[in-house]
């Protein structure tokens, strides 16, 4: 029992707890999971503190047998990376408290149950170092996100969430496959230890079979992540989900899938993962200029947000797959940049549908003279989101374009034109939205932020300018982790291929 | 082999389980006439004492295994592990059914010995090591859930049920038999183990007679555990019968049935295993896709229920498939979790339906979740079970199974049996959907208060549901165990 462990549970414990809440007292409820996620974003920022910056790799490592017979350990630790996605889920929990206080009036005690669930499952996804235990709290996960879009959605919420639920499950099934395969194989769960076996010769794959290993990986994050076509869960899901899911699924749940792809899919199959690069590259370019163009047209401003997001996420896949170091710590800190921008975008929109009770864009309009405050913090999310420098987003898509134009020129100028649009569509929204002449339903319903809605949305903003001035603060953690995935990945290429023809024949003799 | 003709004390000691429960199922039908009230609750407190009592000497008799009435019986950690469990079903079944009896204004006493008479078949089949005291006990088991599936004589349905399972049963029981005789003729044992050592030298190429004895019992017992292509009754039975009587057809029969499906292609032809394990593969398949796919379009919960137990069917059948110790374990294991999160499923339709079953659909189970959160987040953990997801026992049975499988490179049954469950997904969200995503109903507003009985009979299934997903080991590692000794 560590730190990192006690950031883990608290969620957890808060979550049995909250069940025994009396359902007469929302406010009990509200209070409770306030605190709780509050007091786990404190924890979570001690972890910085004791994170050893200069080591690098594996750190707060706990691991315990759970089940004997096949052995499976409960087995976690943090990396560069996901330390940072740690404490993006940690603070990001607390703002969706806040913003859910108004918004959520009915069931008001399984809401925020289900919230705290999330969270510890989330959290469980980044440090689950066991590839069993990384599958339990994958698959967990599903189920609060799946009730909160379900139950406090809107119109079409039961449809998005039985999509939302069955896309990731049917994509989980081959993954499961793929882990038990590997188990059988390498005789361990344990993630670090078949890392280990490769590097020694110990396991191999043949190339085939590294090949099927490595899709059943894949196809299980690109539907989390989402790419392109396996997106089109996400626009329903997002439009759907109140504002709190629609924050924790843009901003964590959807890392899920991108760190899953980092943090497994790139050192297990190394050669699978080049071999795939160039077609992975082309979709997630695809899934740049298809995003940003659909969601040009979008009359709808969380369907707009939402596709935005498959844009973003797009630049992520290909920070990835470039294969170089900017590339990687280009699309670890998009990731990042969009949890924060994205997350400030969907709870913004979140406090205009409070207001208007309408998601159409149509229906808004000379916003800016009825709400000013409202109307600047969006701005701040929209430059965010669009990558203005000295925000945030700046940083990640500069990276990656670098790094992708280190590999392959062609990518960059290709994904640049998602950079262009995203300015367009963007700002396109915010000039319908916030400026022209304020219609009678605008001024009778849209006021300005109250307190609690700043204390929601100022933490977002400070990070988004932080994040965008000073990436000295987040970067050196995540370049040890990148360095040491590239190099895994460099590594195993050429000494597999050399070790493995000679083996085969033997075999076959 | 002599038989002596006075059975020893460690016969009857060995034997002492089945003894119990046909006493006791006696006793009820002897004091049925004496007691005045139809729906004495009575009669149940006796059965769930037996029950209790047969699962302390079951579990008492493990520490001394061995072979009873020359060779007959084998009380082996196999027929331990099963004893239990068709008893520990049997204790799953008699708490819903007192709130169930009560207002159905039922017979209780001709209900519990029934039940006690088939769990005493289930046990024996789960011991026996002969080919004819196996079906002796698939008669006593059958006979009885015949009967108990026609329990309410003035129901249409129930009594179309039982008229169903009657005939197709037979028609199955017939089958196996048939199947016995062409082992007799050809190898001129029915001992299992005989029957082992006689088809061990032919392996290579067996004679026609025996494959076909194979194939014989195979759709004998196909048929009793509901699988593919050997299902149709399954549905109308399902929904016809008493939802108790449901409930424990689903957990009971077809875990005595795997038990000897398992006992007797595991040892008997374990042999000839390459021959039969096509057909299982086929079956098996077969019964997850037409499960998962037919129950998709229903919309009477206890059909639904069916068509999954039949999806189910198919996943144990994988691992029968798998021909391994493993294989076995996980199928023990997976019975185990199916027992718990079925009957749990169908004890809350048996609260939820109403006088006359009324409500069964799975529209009736709308916005029950605001009536009856406990219920409804009981119903939850069930559901996720069946679903298959991480920390509940159906996510381990499904992991050890398929794990089982892979080991055994059945691949493709691997993936195609995962993207079949993501499938299955799709209808038990349906009914979380209309819990908590609907507003009240008829149903649910109608719903009675949960009684201790009710109460009990869900929580238990769920807290067993949820150890055997945090803690599998402890039932796992008894499942390896027993499946060791199996030979």
């Amino acid at each position: 029992m560590n730190l990192m462990t006690l950031v883990l549970f608290l969620p957890l414990a808060g979550f049995l707890a909250a069940l025994f809440v009396p359902r007469s007292s929302p406010a009990g409820s509200r209070a409770w999971a306030l605190i709780l996620s509050l007091a786990t974003f404190v924890c979570s920022l001690a972890l910085i503190g004791y994170f050893d910056r200069g080591l690098g790799g594996e750190q707060f490592a706990v691991d315990t047998t759970w089940i004997r017979s096949p052995e499976i350990h409960f087995f976690v630790s943090l990396n560069g990376v996901s330390l940072w996605l740690v404490l993006l889920t940690t603070f990001l929990t607390p703002i969706c408290v806040l913003i859910s206080w108004r918004n959520i009036q009915n069931r008001v005690k399984e809401f925020y149950a289900f919230l705290l669930l999330l969270e510890f499952s989330l959290i469980g996804v980044f440090l689950a170092q066991d590839l069993f235990l990384f599958f339990v709290f994958w698959e967990v996960s599903l189920v609060p996100m799946y009730f909160l879009i379900g139950i406090w959605g809107h119109e079409r919420r039961i449809y998005a969430a039985v999509k939302f639920f069955l896309y990731t499950m049917a994509g989980s099934a081959l993954m499961l496959v793929a882990i038990i395969y590997l188990y059988l194989k390498a005789g361990t769960f344990s993630y670090p230890k078949i890392l280990d076996l490769l590097a020694s010769g110990q396991l191999g794959f043949r190339p085939e079979e590294q090949m099927l290993l490595f899709l059943a990986f894949f196809v299980a994050f690109a539907i989390k992540v989402p790419l392109f076509p396996l997106h089109t869960w996400l626009p329903d899901a997002h439009v759907e989900a109140p504002t709190a899911g629609s924050v924790m699924l843009a901003s964590v749940m959807l890392k899920m899938g991108t760190y899953g792809i980092l943090h497994f899919c790139l050192p297990l199959f190394p050669a699978a993962a080049r071999a795939c690069s160039g077609w992975i590259a082309v979709l997630a370019i695809i899934g740049i200029i298809y995003g940003a163009l659909v969601a040009m047209v979008q009359p709808n401003m969380k369907k707009l947000v939402a596709y935005s997001s498959v844009s973003h996420l797009g630049f992520v896949v290909l920070g990835i797959f470039s294969f170089t170091q900017q590339g990687l710590d280009g699309a670890a800190y998009q990731m990042l940049s969009h949890g924060i921008s994205t997350g400030a975008l969907f709870a913004l929109v979140g406090l205009l549908y409070e207001r208007r009770h309408s998601l159409e864009i149509a229906d808004y309009g000379g916003v800016a003279t009825a709400a000013p405050w409202l109307s600047t913090a969006f701005l701040f999310a929209t430059l965010a989101s669009i990558g203005l420098p000295m925000l945030n987003n700046f940083v990640g898509e500069y990276l990656v374009l670098q790094g992708t134009a280190l590999a392959n020129f062609t990518w960059t100028a290709w994904a640049a034109i998602g950079v262009i649009l995203s300015a367009c569509y963007m700002l396109w929204m915010y000039q319908r939205v916030f400026y022209g002449e304020a219609g009678h339903e605008v001024r009778a319903h849209i006021r300005d932020m109250n307190l609690r809605e700043w204390a929601a949305v100022v933490p977002l903003a400070v990070m988004m300018v932080w994040m965008g001035v000073y990436s000295q603060s987040f970067l050196p953690p995540i370049g040890k982790t990148t360095a040491a995935v590239l190099s895994q990945t460099q590594i195993n290429v050429p000494f597999r291929v050399e070790l493995h023809r000679p083996v085969e024949v033997s075999r076959a003799r | 082999m002599p038989v002596n003709a006075y059975p020893g004390a460690t016969d009857l000691l060995r034997f002492l389980p089945e003894t119990l429960l046909i006493l006791a199922g006696t006793l009820i039908m002897v004091l049925d006439p004496l007691v005045k009230r139809r729906s004495s609750p009575l009669f149940g407190h006796l059965t769930l004492l037996t029950l209790i009592a047969g699962i302390a000497v079951a579990i008492a008799g493990a520490s001394n295994p061995g072979p009873a009435f020359g060779g007959m019986l084998m009380v082996d950690g196999f027929a331990t592990f099963f004893r239990v469990l068709v008893m520990g079903v049997g204790i799953l079944i008699v708490l819903p059914s007192y709130p169930f009896l009560a207002r159905q204004d039922g017979e209780t006493g001709a209900f519990h010995a029934l039940l006690l008479f088939s769990i005493s078949g289930q046990c024996l089949m789960a011991s026996a090591s002969d080919l004819i005291i196996i079906f002796i006990g698939l008669e006593i088991s059958s006979i009885s859930s015949y009967v108990l599936a026609g329990f309410f004589r003035d129901d249409k349905r129930s009594n179309e049920a039982a008229l169903k399972y009657f005939l197709l049963g037979s028609f199955a029981t017939a089958f196996f038999l048939y199947g016995v005789a062409l082992i007799y003729g050809a190898t001129g044992t029915i001992n299992l183990d005989a029957v082992r050592r006689s088809i061990g030298p032919l392996r290579a190429d067996p004679p026609v007679m025996i494959v076909a004895a194979a194939a014989l019992m195979f759709v004998g017992l196909g048929f009793k555990v509901s699988a593919s292509p050997f299902q149709m009754w399954a549905p109308d039975v399902y929904q016809g019968a008493p939802t108790p009587v449901s409930a424990f057809l689903s957990a009971g029969p077809k875990a005595a049935g795997f038990a000897i499906f398992l006992r007797i292609f595991l040892t008997a032809f374990g042999p000839i295993g390459a021959h039969w394990e096509p057909l299982v593969w086929g079956a098996s398949l077969l019964s997850m896709t037409v499960g998962n796919f037919a129950a998709l379009t229903q919309t009477n919960f206890k059909r639904m229920l069916a068509y999954s137990s039949i999806a189910h069917a198919g996943y144990v059948l994988v691992a029968l498939a798998a021909r391994s110790q493993v294989g076995a374990a996980a199928a023990m294991f997976y019975l185990v979790a199916y027992a718990c999160m079925n009957i749990g499923a169908f004890a809350v339709v048996s609260h939820l339906s109403g006088r006359g079953e009324k409500y069964t659909d799975i529209e009736d189970f709308k916005g029950l979740a605001q009536k009856q959160p406990l219920t409804a987040a009981m119903l939850t953990i069930f559901l996720l079970s069946l679903i298959g997801v991480p920390l509940t026992g159906g996510f381990f049975g499904k992991f050890y199974i398929f794990r089982a499988a892979l080991e055994s490179h059945l691949v493709w049954l691997t993936v195609l049996g995962l993207l079949n469950s993501a499938v299955a997904a799709y209808y038990y969200l349906r009914i979380l959907v209309m819990m908590y995503m609907h507003e009240p109903g008829p149903a649910a507003e109608a719903v009675e208060p949960l009684s201790p009985a009710m109460g009990a009979a869900l929580i238990l299934p769920a807290l067993g549901t949820l150890v055997l997903g945090i803690f599998p080991g402890w039932v796992l590692d008894f499942a390896g165990k027993s499946s060791e000794l199996m030979r």
